[in-house]
């Protein structure tokens, strides 16, 4: 009883530092740090859902925006029927249970338009192994977002804005993606501690092996990527609030691109280390913005001069731990008076 | 009936340009097991420097008819030389580094170049599309309602030449040889006393240079380019190598004119909107049915 009762306040205590942080970025920065922070929570529960396959499964995925893009587009469009559906008795309530009721239908069925569209591709695909893999996702995505370029329900190339004028509302603050992103965070890092987390590892280490000792190798994948498509597509449905209408070319290879470096940045396979690549990635996009150009030459030289000389990323599969660091430095003292 | 043929004819055309392209993925593929992501780039960059040596050859968009073809001959060779060096230098900077490392540090390696190398064309040629220079003067054809050109066919004859020239390359010399003994066992033909660094040095070569045969081709084909244009191309081109099967040189020939033909088809008869999206289709599909490629042979993994 006492663990639920322990498991209970924190949640509590998480949900009140979210407020907490919202309101204190709402008051003190401006409306475009305050950008910064969101895509900076954005940015983790897309890295944090990604690593999952491609840095603890191993199984490389690069079409990870097109996940993103069916949770964008699922969640706008329930958002949207539920607004015509509620009408003025959703108007009437105050802006946080707006919030709350809108954003978090829309992110719930984001996240599992999102899954289903996991699980059809990952079916087929997980059957292939490495490069073939990664061509695969890259094609899917590519396709899903061909098919909501040219779909006449989605708004086409324009993009979809619900058919009205002024567009989707914009539900989304910061209160919400850091609620989620703790969510995601959370479900990823047990599902990583747990047995499904050493058995993934397994299957990254050695495939034919993790077979052998009697692991369901493509169930498992299977049940990863599921995991990981579901992330991004909450982020896509969070994302989709943002703005007052959800575009196909927010969905580009260059998507897919942003979350590998985060995760390289990061390292392979490390959930704090993703996080940490998730807020890298936004700040440098928002830092570098005048010099667009430049900085896609420099991610890319990254890329290829991490490869070379420290291939598992910054952090590599280590996580970042706050005991751990205390406990370094207390040796650290001790050592230092003896 | 003529609207089948116009797209056939079409079809061969853009098929014919892929297949050189694909020679390059399947000839590294076969002897690195990598996906070379930045092939598409070297393709962009041939192009370019193609569009360079028209213009230092003195090329005048006015006076097309002026420049002989001659003149040509060297564009086309000026380009593929190009194209050769950067090849050589991607791989001694960045492959060789990696060559030890596990396939996904190697792949990640290979599509941080060709951001680069796209990313840097931004930079050095201009975001904005360049017309291609009409170097060959175009003669329109009718044969029966089917309009051909004889760019179009130039650019067929050239394609079966230059993969004429590769099979026997691979076939019938020490280089191609040692090649096919590399993508057979690297270990053992480093032990039969094959320079290894050189014969992988000469893969990418060759592989480049075939690109940049394929990006003047596809210059005169479509008379415009800009520095994007290696990332679908090359898709299409490493998806027409898998379809064929990878590491066959016969396969990639084959998968090229089957993806052209497949994407022409669905332009005229679907939808212009669907024709990059066949060829995932066709990736995905001869992957599922038959995942070593159309002429490729399955090979039994070893634990």
């Amino acid at each position: 009883m006492s663990r639920w009762l322990r498991r209970g306040a924190i949640a509590l205590l998480v949900v009140a530092l979210c407020w907490g942080l919202d309101r204190l970025f709402e008051a003190f920065l401006v409306e475009y740090a305050v950008r910064i922070v969101i895509f900076c929570g954005l940015n983790a529960i897309l890295a944090v859902g990604l690593n999952l396959i491609n840095g603890t499964t191993g199984q490389f995925s690069i079409g990870h925006a097109g996940f993103m893009a069916v949770g964008a587009y699922g969640g706008a469009y329930t958002v949207v029927q539920l607004e015509t559906w509620l009408g003025p008795s959703l108007t009437a309530l105050p802006t946080f249970a707006q919030q709350a009721v809108a954003l978090t239908s829309g992110v719930l069925v984001g996240a599992t338009v999102a899954a289903i569209a996991g699980f059809l591709v990952g079916v087929p695909s997980l059957r292939l192994r490495g490069d073939y893999l990664a061509i695969v996702t890259l094609g899917f995505g590519e396709i899903i977002r061909l098919l909501f370029n040219n779909s006449e329900t989605f708004g086409g190339a324009t993009g979809y804005s619900g058919g009205r004028p002024l567009g989707l509302t914009t539900y989304t603050s910061f209160f919400w993606v850091a609620l989620w992103a703790v969510i995601v965070v959370t479900v990823v890092a047990h599902l990583t501690r747990s047995s499904y987390g050493r058995a993934l590892r397994a299957i990254r280490e050695d495939e034919i092996a993790a077979e052998a000792v009697g692991l369901p190798t493509t169930r498992l994948k299977v049940m990863a990527f599921v995991v990981s498509a579901a992330a991004a597509g909450i982020a896509g449905a969070l994302f989709a609030h943002l703005q007052s209408a959800v575009r196909p070319d927010d969905f580009k290879l260059d998507r897919s691109v942003d979350m590998i470096v985060m995760i390289i940045v990061g390292g392979l396979g490390s959930v704090t280390g993703a996080v940490l690549g998730g807020i890298f990635v936004a700040v440098t996009l928002e830092l570098f913005r005048q010099w667009a150009e430049y900085r896609l030459v420099a991610y890319a030289l990254l890329l290829v001069v991490l490869m070379i000389v420290r291939p598992q990323g910054l952090l590599g599969t280590r996580e970042l731990d706050l005991a751990a660091v205390g406990r370094w430095w207390r040796a650290r003292r001790t050592g230092g008076a003896s | 009936m003529v609207t089948f043929l116009q797209q056939l004819v079409n079809g061969l055309t853009v098929g014919a340009i892929y297949a050189l392209i694909a020679l390059g993925y399947t000839m590294v593929y076969g002897v690195l097991g990598l996906i070379n992501f930045a092939h598409g780039e070297v393709f962009m960059v041939g192009t370019y420097v193609g569009i360079y040596a028209a213009l230092a050859l003195g090329y005048e968009a006015m006076r097309p008819e002026a420049f002989g073809p001659h003149q040509a001959l060297v564009v086309m060779l000026a380009a593929m030389a190009g194209a050769a060096m950067l090849g050589l230098t991607i791989e001694r900077l960045a492959y060789r580094p990696v060559r030890g490392a596990p396939r996904l540090t190697a792949l990640i390696t290979a599509i941080g170049v060709s951001l680069l190398l796209q990313n840097l064309g931004m930079l050095v040629f201009g975001a904005d599309p360049e017309s291609f220079p009409r170097i060959v003067v175009e003669r329109v054809y009718d044969v029966g309602g089917v309009v051909v050109t004889n760019v179009k066919l130039l650019i067929v004859a050239i394609a079966i030449v230059l993969v004429v020239a590769l099979e026997l390359l691979v076939h019938r010399t020490w280089t191609g040889k040692a090649m096919r003994a590399l993508s057979f066992n690297m270990g053992a033909a480093r032990l039969m006393g094959i320079a290894v660094d050189r014969v992988i040095a000469q893969t990418f070569a060759i592989g480049s240079a075939l690109a940049a045969a394929g990006g003047i081709l596809f210059g005169l084909d479509q008379s415009k380019c800009d520095p994007q244009m290696g990332v679908l191309v090359g898709l299409k081109a490493f998806v027409a190598a898998v379809v064929g099967g990878i590491g066959n040189i016969r396969g990639a020939a084959l998968g090229g004119l089957l993806i052209g033909v497949a994407e022409q088809m669905t332009a005229g008869y679907l939808s212009a909107d669907y024709r990059d999206a066949i060829t995932f289709v066709l990736l995905i599909g001869v992957l599922l049915l038959r995942p070593a490629g159309l002429l490729g042979t399955v090979r039994q993994e070893k634990v």
